[in-house]
């Protein structure tokens, strides 16, 4: 303890300490020297990515090695480069490795250096070639800036969005910039560059000229540059010794510094601290690393081998081949803590603490000296703070302790610490939340920096990272046990954290060619079984996309919603797979979008055989072609000789698209030809019947000039009565064979419309009735000719005559005939028309004569 | 034989009956000496014995659809003319009247036609269900005004949801990008109390004949909506192809939506869900309950009425609102259309007491009178006028002898007896042109009772039939085939694959035998079958007392119990299809019985019961419902997809001249 600021290094009189600690000692192996490499190292503790760099050689036969290790020195993945020349290697904000070749071509791997996807930055740049490069990140983007050898900077903000923007040439210079950078201002993408001792920034349309403020006119030229890594400082390094430290807007100075050192440096990187007002930049030369900023003095620190210093949010990682190293400004937190005779609350605190485990008494003083001033809570706070910023698990595990046990304290022994007249713990008003959020952080953390997995990054890294960036990561690496272990542990939904991982490894899984199809799908549904959240479509989608259509297919079958199988079954072309299905739930929806796919994909033939196949599709469709495409319809029928329906269909069309009768006839005799086929004689010889009528009844038209068109056969012989047209009636009734019942129905109810009581009579008496006479009785009364009914009363036959004399309104013949016919049925009738006083005497009879059958 | 012969004796006096208190029709009004005549008024109708668990309160459904509807309109800011499909006006006047949505912004209201609109506003908003043809009419809009270089807003607002189709046809007609589309999930429209109705009319045709699936997501949306607000139901049973596939898309959605189980108290228990195909007879039935006989005669709409001026004896037509609202019509809706002139006679005696107690009260009394009573006395004279206009109506059309012979004939069908009788006296209905869809009606309860008719009657049948109504009607008949409600016998179909296993293990000899045999088996109808294992025909001692009915018969003059209520109340009864095994059987099965969740504790909420009938309900199967309710203390809420009568179901199979 009393060495724990043993390592810290002050720099100028702010009050700023800087120390430098190993992360890791490094696992690999370097075949080459790291200053012969072009090196590429992710922010956020992310990967190292090396290969020979072929410019710095003379050329060699042999092909480099493209290399990519974990932070801690673990090789990941290596393949040989067979592309051309590159230039410069860059990581994208997703952790995709850019290789930038000299003809302007980008080639993007990932981790595993397998190979994504290339683009090219345009014929300019291919045909100038590239000599400079530089990866820059801005917020979700990754862009590229080129200088090529015709002295001319191309850049893209973003490579997934590609637009190329040529800058502006650097005026009247033909040297190649010393140095250069890419800058924002306002969200505009600028470029700096240095040429000499003259500052050119370029926008998009013009290049100008650009003095430094409080720059010192004698600093001489510019060697380096370098951005910070929230691109909102820079500083400039000049041949002289100097250093300008300032904003990125160019317009206003920080500080500036001298150093011992004229030769460029190999490497400049900002070592600052988010919303620390200290700044400092890390500037690097072959055997020293040199702190400057706002002092006189920088720290300088000896470098043993050649290393390469990486940017991060907090602090700058210095990796050499032996070590990988953390660079950063200490803390507030920890400066109070642990500075010499600190008397800050979080210092007392950890003293305290140290006290009670030796079970001194003084743990009560210090407690008692923090608990007078009221900083409690504060000394809680620094403590948990400050163990995040360590980075062993020592460490972090003493800051805690102060607080666990003096949480445990309150629960456990409060009552003592009352009895000691400590009074009211201070801890009522505690929430352990914060303690508990810190302890699950520093486990993820200290889980993930493993030399295993080898992901370094400090707590102010990670809580800007998010812990869902994180998961990202350690899925992109493949690092899925962990990954699903830190979402168990942190308590994500399931939604946002194992399923979403359990998608992501089974859908590498499905890219394991080596396994077959049902071992790769039961080893996935044995994992991720019903886990909500699972889209088994999307796994089954990249499947297709590998190339591993049956492999697909299997995984939808756990697909639980068929509108996510659907889609992917047409565009493996398994329609029939995805016809079914769609059947299968129900939705109709679903099924014309198979069927209206298929249409279009299918030859008629096969489309029409496919629907066959499936009735519910089948009969969809014929709905839809009912209405938009009739002609289909009929050739729906052909193909499945379907000939009743094909008569169907043309006796729809003889009466709703024809209108000419020659046109209607020719339907109906197709529908004829169809009923026949069909062997249905019935509906055949009512659709030639219809022909005929149709030819009679335009006849009948143009002979009376009456519209006879339309009307059924009933319709069109009443008529003719009507008309007076007794012996076409009587023809038409011959020749369609109508039924005598029907005929004598039709020839009464006409004749009686007619009023034309002498012809009903006299047919009446042509023949016997088909129908019986009270139908006589019941028109002429409907028709309310009493006169006329009289006369049929007598020929209804003895059954009836009760209801015949009713009809005419005898009741006391009625009566008498019911009672004739000892009917009890017919009596009541009669009974029941006896309403008036009149019909006293008939009732009574009535009555009279029922009682006689009863005695009977 | 015999017994048939009895009981067909046995009803007339039921008929007698119905006659007997028809008679006195013009001493309503002065209240005179024919309610005088009459009896007190039944103790069913006074009096709720028995009650159930209180209804559910349904007018959130109207208030949802609405707030919906109006935030769609919303979404195409300024004045806009609004295109409304003939059939969703009907409904759209219950959620939200003319007034609402001029305060939305809508101009003028336009009836979606295959005609041009004459419209000077720049935005036009169609309201329709999602049909080929209402598209093509939008297409034909569109495309008009493209023509003329007008430029317009449109949007087609689809409810209760669009279909992939509509898609379809907006691509093929070229405007697809021209409009924009929203769908207004307006699935349940409250009619009553206890009837939720989808207004979905084309269900049945869309169903059961043309086999479309389409609607079927839709139902089970809707159930799914109604759980979430009124449930968890602890427990479905259903009978029915239709019923088990929306079950299972219910499923679906209830597993889904794992987050919603909430520990509400349910307001509904259980869910039984049926296919109109179950029961074919009951909607084939001529109407005797109140309700029934208007939609029968009046056709209700909606939920609304219009009556003409043979009903309220003035030059116009008055529209009005059946349902519980009206007191007079909720205490005779019910009934069997007989009791229900007494009843309004008393009724209009009472109230004519209520008007005499003015003679003699002073003028504080009167002044009280005025303003408290006498309001809801006129309102109440008013409803009461109406509806013994209504019975005066109905009584001229249904009290003539026709009606008396249909009467007769229906129940000889359903008791299955002096059948030739019947098939001449449907014979004779169709020669002399009564009516086309009576006559169907009449040729369909035959099918459907005596599992189809014999090759010689359905040949004559349907050549009469055409020669009254067309040969178009050929088509009718297609449909009817395919729908099962009208068939040919054909032995050697029906025999199947037993039959021809058989003669190939016999001789021909007994091969012969075997298949008359069969063919005598095959004849043998379901229905006589059901209808004798569930015991649809009341046994007859004496007369049926209509006025205080024993069972469901009541609402066919207690003549036939509706089969589908009379499975309803075996399932409830036995809490499952056990002991039905024969009877499913004979209806096809497809029945199920699931518990939803273990929600049982709540008592109340399972002795109310939703009753689900794809394909549309009768009025006389909600009467009979409700009064199997009363008896055994449950509550039914009715869900249908349209309320239905033989003459809609009949008119939506019917190809007719378009």
């Amino acid at each position: 303890m009393d060495f724990y600021t043993a390592d810290w290094y002050p720099l100028g009189l702010g009050n700023a300490y800087y120390r430098k600690f190993d992360l890791y000692k490094m696992e690999w192996k370097l075949r080459e020297d790291l200053k012969d490499c072009l090196v590429a190292v992710g922010p956020y503790g992310g990967s190292i990515a090396l290969m020979k760099d072929l410019s710095k050689d003379k050329p060699s036969s042999s092909r480099p090695t493209l290399e990519i290790y974990s932070a801690s020195g673990i090789r990941l993945s290596s393949i040989p480069w067979k592309s051309g020349h590159v230039v410069y290697l860059g990581w994208t904000v997703t952790e995709d490795l850019l290789c930038i070749q000299e003809d302007g071509t980008v080639l993007i791997y990932d981790v595993f250096c397998e190979f994504k996807r290339h683009f090219s930055l345009g014929n300019e740049v291919k045909q100038n070639q590239v000599v400079e490069a530089k990866v820059f990140h801005s917020e979700y983007r990754t862009g590229i800036a080129i200088l090529t050898r015709a002295l001319t900077f191309t850049l893209t903000s973003s490579i997934e969005e590609l637009k190329l923007r040529r800058m502006p040439e650097i005026t009247g210079s033909k040297v190649q910039p010393s140095c250069w950078t890419v800058l924002f201002q306002d969200r505009v993408t600028l470029v700096l560059a240095a040429v000499g001792k003259d500052l050119y920034l370029l926008d998009n349309t013009t290049c100008s000229v650009l003095t430094l403020p409080g720059m010192s006119p004698m600093a001489g030229a510019y060697l380096d540059m370098c951005v910070s890594f929230n691109y909102k400082h820079i500083a400039l390094f000049t041949d002289t010794g100097y250093m300008w430290m300032g904003k990125t807007s160019l317009k206003e100075k920080v500080c500036e510094f001298t150093s011992g050192v004229r030769t460029a440096p190999k490497q400049m990187a900002w070592c600052i601290r988010p919303y620390s007002k200290h700044v400092a930049v890390a500037v690097m030369w072959d055997k020293v690393l040199l702190v400057a900023g706002k002092a006189e003095e920088g720290i300088s620190f000896h470098l043993d081998e050649p290393s390469i210093m990486v940017p991060e949010l907090d602090g700058v990682r210095i990796i050499s081949p032996s070590t990988h190293e953390f660079l950063h400004e200490i803390p507030k937190a920890t400066e109070e803590i642990f500075k010499i005779a600190s008397m800050a609350p979080g210092a007392l605190l950890l003293v305290a603490q140290k006290e009670y485990e030796k079970e001194s008494q003084k743990a009560d003083d210090y407690l008692r000296e923090i608990k007078e001033q009221n900083l409690l809570s504060l000394a809680v706070e620094q403590c948990i703070e400050a163990a995040g910023y360590e980075h062993t698990p020592e460490m972090q595990k003493s800051l805690l302790r102060g607080n666990l046990q003096l949480s445990r304290e309150h629960e456990d022994q409060g009552d003592r610490l009352k009895a000691a007249s400590f009074g009211k713990c201070f801890l009522d008003k505690y929430s352990p939340s914060d303690f508990v959020v810190m302890c699950h952080d520093l486990r993820v953390l200290n889980a993930i920096k493993d030399y295993q997995i080898g992901i370094p990054l400090s707590i102010t890294q990670y809580k800007q990272l998010t812990v869902q960036v994180l998961l990202d990561r350690l899925v992109l690496r493949r690092l899925y046990p962990l990954a699903v272990k830190i979402c168990e542990y942190l308590k994500l939904s399931d939604f946002q954290g194992v399923s979403r991982v359990l998608a992501h490894w089974a859908c590498y899984k499905v890219q394991q060619k080596e396994k077959s199809d049902e071992v790769v799908a039961q080893a996935i549904n044995q994992k991720l079984g019903d886990t909500p959240g699972i889209s088994y479509s999307e796994i089954a989608s990249k499947a297709c996309d590998c190339g591993r259509t049956e492999l697909a297919i299997k995984l939808l079958e756990y697909e639980s919603k068929s509108e996510d199988q659907v889609p992917l079954l047409l565009k493996m072309k398994r329609s029939n797979l995805a016809l079914s299905k769609s059947i299968e739930s129900g939705d109709t929806d679903l099924v014309y979008t198979v069927v209206s796919y298929m249409k279009y994909e299918f030859n008629r033939g096969d489309f029409f055989m496919t629907l066959q196949n499936h009735p519910t599709a089948l009969s969809l469709y014929r709905q839809f072609c009912k209405h938009q495409e009739p002609e289909t319809l009929k050739d729906l029928y052909n193909q499945d000789d379907n000939h009743q329906e094909l008569g169907n269909y043309f006796v729809r069309s003889s009466y709703s698209s024809e209108k000419r009768v020659e046109g209607r006839v020719a339907e109906l005799q197709n529908a004829a030809d169809e009923y026949n086929k069909a062997k249905n004689e019935l509906a055949a010889k009512a659709t030639e019947d219809q022909i005929k009528l149709l030819r009679v009844q335009r006849k009948l038209q143009d002979e009376l000039d009456k519209p006879y068109l339309d009307y059924s056969l009933h319709d069109t012989v009443y008529n003719l009565l009507l008309d007076g047209m007794l012996k076409k009636a009587e023809q038409l009734y011959k020749d369609f064979k109508i039924p005598d019942k029907r005929y004598w129905w039709l020839k009464i109810s006409a004749l009686a419309e007619k009023e034309d009581w002498e012809e009903l009579e006299k047919f009446s008496k042509t023949k016997k009735s088909a129908v019986g006479y009270l139908p006589f009785v019941e028109i002429c009364m409907k028709h309310h000719n009493k006169l006329e009914a009289k006369k049929y009363v007598a020929r209804v036959n003895p059954e009836q005559r009760v209801k015949a004399l009713l009809l005419i309104g005898d009741l006391d013949q009625a009566a008498e005939a019911a009672i004739e016919h000892k009917n009890d049925n017919e009596m009541n009738m009669v009974l029941s028309k006896c309403s008036s006083i009149s019909d006293n005497v008939t009732a009574e009879k009535i009555n009279r004569a029922r009682a006689q059958i009863l005695k009977k | 034989m015999h017994s048939d012969r009895k009981r067909a004796s046995a009803f007339l006096p039921s008929l007698q009956h119905v006659r007997v208190v028809l008679v006195p029709t013009r001493d309503i009004y002065t209240v005179g000496a024919a309610a005088a005549v009459l009896a007190l008024i039944p103790a069913v109708m006074a009096t709720d014995i028995l009650d159930g668990p209180a209804l559910p309160d349904f007018t959130i459904l109207k208030r949802l659809a609405r707030d919906q509807l109006i935030y769609l309109l919303e979404q195409l800011p300024g004045k806009k003319d609004l295109i409304i499909e003939p059939d969703l006006m009907s409904p759209l006047d219950r959620i939200a009247n003319v007034s609402i949505l001029k305060q939305h912004d809508v101009d003028k209201l336009y009836k979606l036609e295959n005609k041009p609109i004459y419209s000077n506003n720049d935005q036009l908003c169609f309201l329709i269900r999602p049909r080929i043809s209402h598209m093509k009419y939008i297409a034909n809009l569109v495309n008009t005004d493209k023509r003329s270089d007008r430029n317009r807003k449109y949007k087609i607002i689809f409810s209760p949801q669009k279909f992939h189709t509509c898609d379809m046809i907006l691509e093929q007609e070229g405007i697809f990008g021209d409009v924009t589309c929203d769908e207004w999930s307006f699935y349940l429209l409250p009619l009553d109390d206890d009837i939720i109705s989808m207004e979905l009319p084309e269900f049945y045709r869309d169903y059961f004949l043309e086999g479309d699936q389409r609607w079927i997501g839709t139902v089970a949306k809707a159930l799914h909506l109604l759980n979430s607000i009124f449930g968890p139901m602890s427990k479905s049973y259903g009978i029915g192809r239709c019923a088990k596939m929306v079950y299972e898309v219910w499923k679906e959605l209830l597993d889904e939506d794992e987050s919603d189980r909430t520990e509400r108290r349910p307001d509904l228990g259980v869910a039984f869900i049926i296919d109109r195909d179950v029961d074919y007879v009951t909607p084939l039935c001529s109407q005797v309950v109140y309700e029934g006989l208007v939609d029968d005669i009046f056709r209700i709409k909606c939920g609304s009425v219009e009556f003409g001026p043979e009903v309220t004896s003035s030059e116009k037509s008055i529209k009005v609102l059946l349902n519980s609202q009206d007191k007079v019509f909720q205490e005779i809706r019910n009934e069997h259309f007989s009791n229900v002139f007494s009843f309004l006679s008393q009724k209009a005696r009472n109230l004519q007491s209520h008007y005499d107690k003015r003679r003699e009260m002073d003028i504080n009394q009167m002044k009280s009178f005025v303003s408290q009573e006498l309001k809801g006395l006129k309102q109440e004279h008013r409803l009461l006028s109406l509806h013994i206009g209504a019975c005066e109506s109905i009584m001229k059309k249904k009290t003539k002898q026709d009606f008396q012979d249909l009467l007769k004939t229906e129940h000889s069908l359903l008791e299955g007896f002096d059948i030739r009788e019947s098939i001449t006296s449907i014979e004779e209905h169709i020669n002399r042109q009564v009516s086309p869809t009576e006559s169907l009606r009449l040729l369909c309860l035959l099918s459907i009772t005596e599992n189809g008719l014999i090759t010689k009657d359905y040949r004559s049948l349907k050549t009469q039939y055409l020669q009254s109504y067309g040969p178009a009607h050929l088509l009718t008949f297609s449909n009817l085939k395919r729908t099962g409600l009208l068939i040919e016998q054909v032995p050697g179909e029906t025999l199947t694959a037993v039959e021809s296993k058989m003669s190939k293990l016999v001789t021909d000899k007994a091969a012969g035998k075997l298949t008359d045999a069969f063919s005598s088996l095959a004849k043998k109808s379901h229905f006589r079958g059901i209808s004798k294992k569930l015991g649809l025909i009341p046994r007859i001692d004496g007369e049926y007392d209509l006025k205080t009915p024993r069972d469901m018969a009541y609402v066919f003059s207690g003549a036939y119990i509706p089969l589908s209520c009379k499975v309803i109340e075996q399932v409830l009864q036995r809490k499952s299809w056990m002991g039905l095994e024969e009877v499913t059987r004979l209806l096809n099965g497809n029945e199920f019985s699931v518990q939803l969740s273990d929600n049982t504790a709540n008592s109340d909420s399972q002795r109310t019961i939703l009753i689900v009938f794809l394909g549309g309900c009768t009025f006389s199967e909600i009467a009979a419902l409700r009064f199997l309710g009363k008896e055994k203390g449950y509550k039914f809420i009715f869900l249908t997809t349209s309320i239905m009568n033989s003459t809609r179901m009949l008119e939506s199979l019917a190809e007719t001249k378009t």
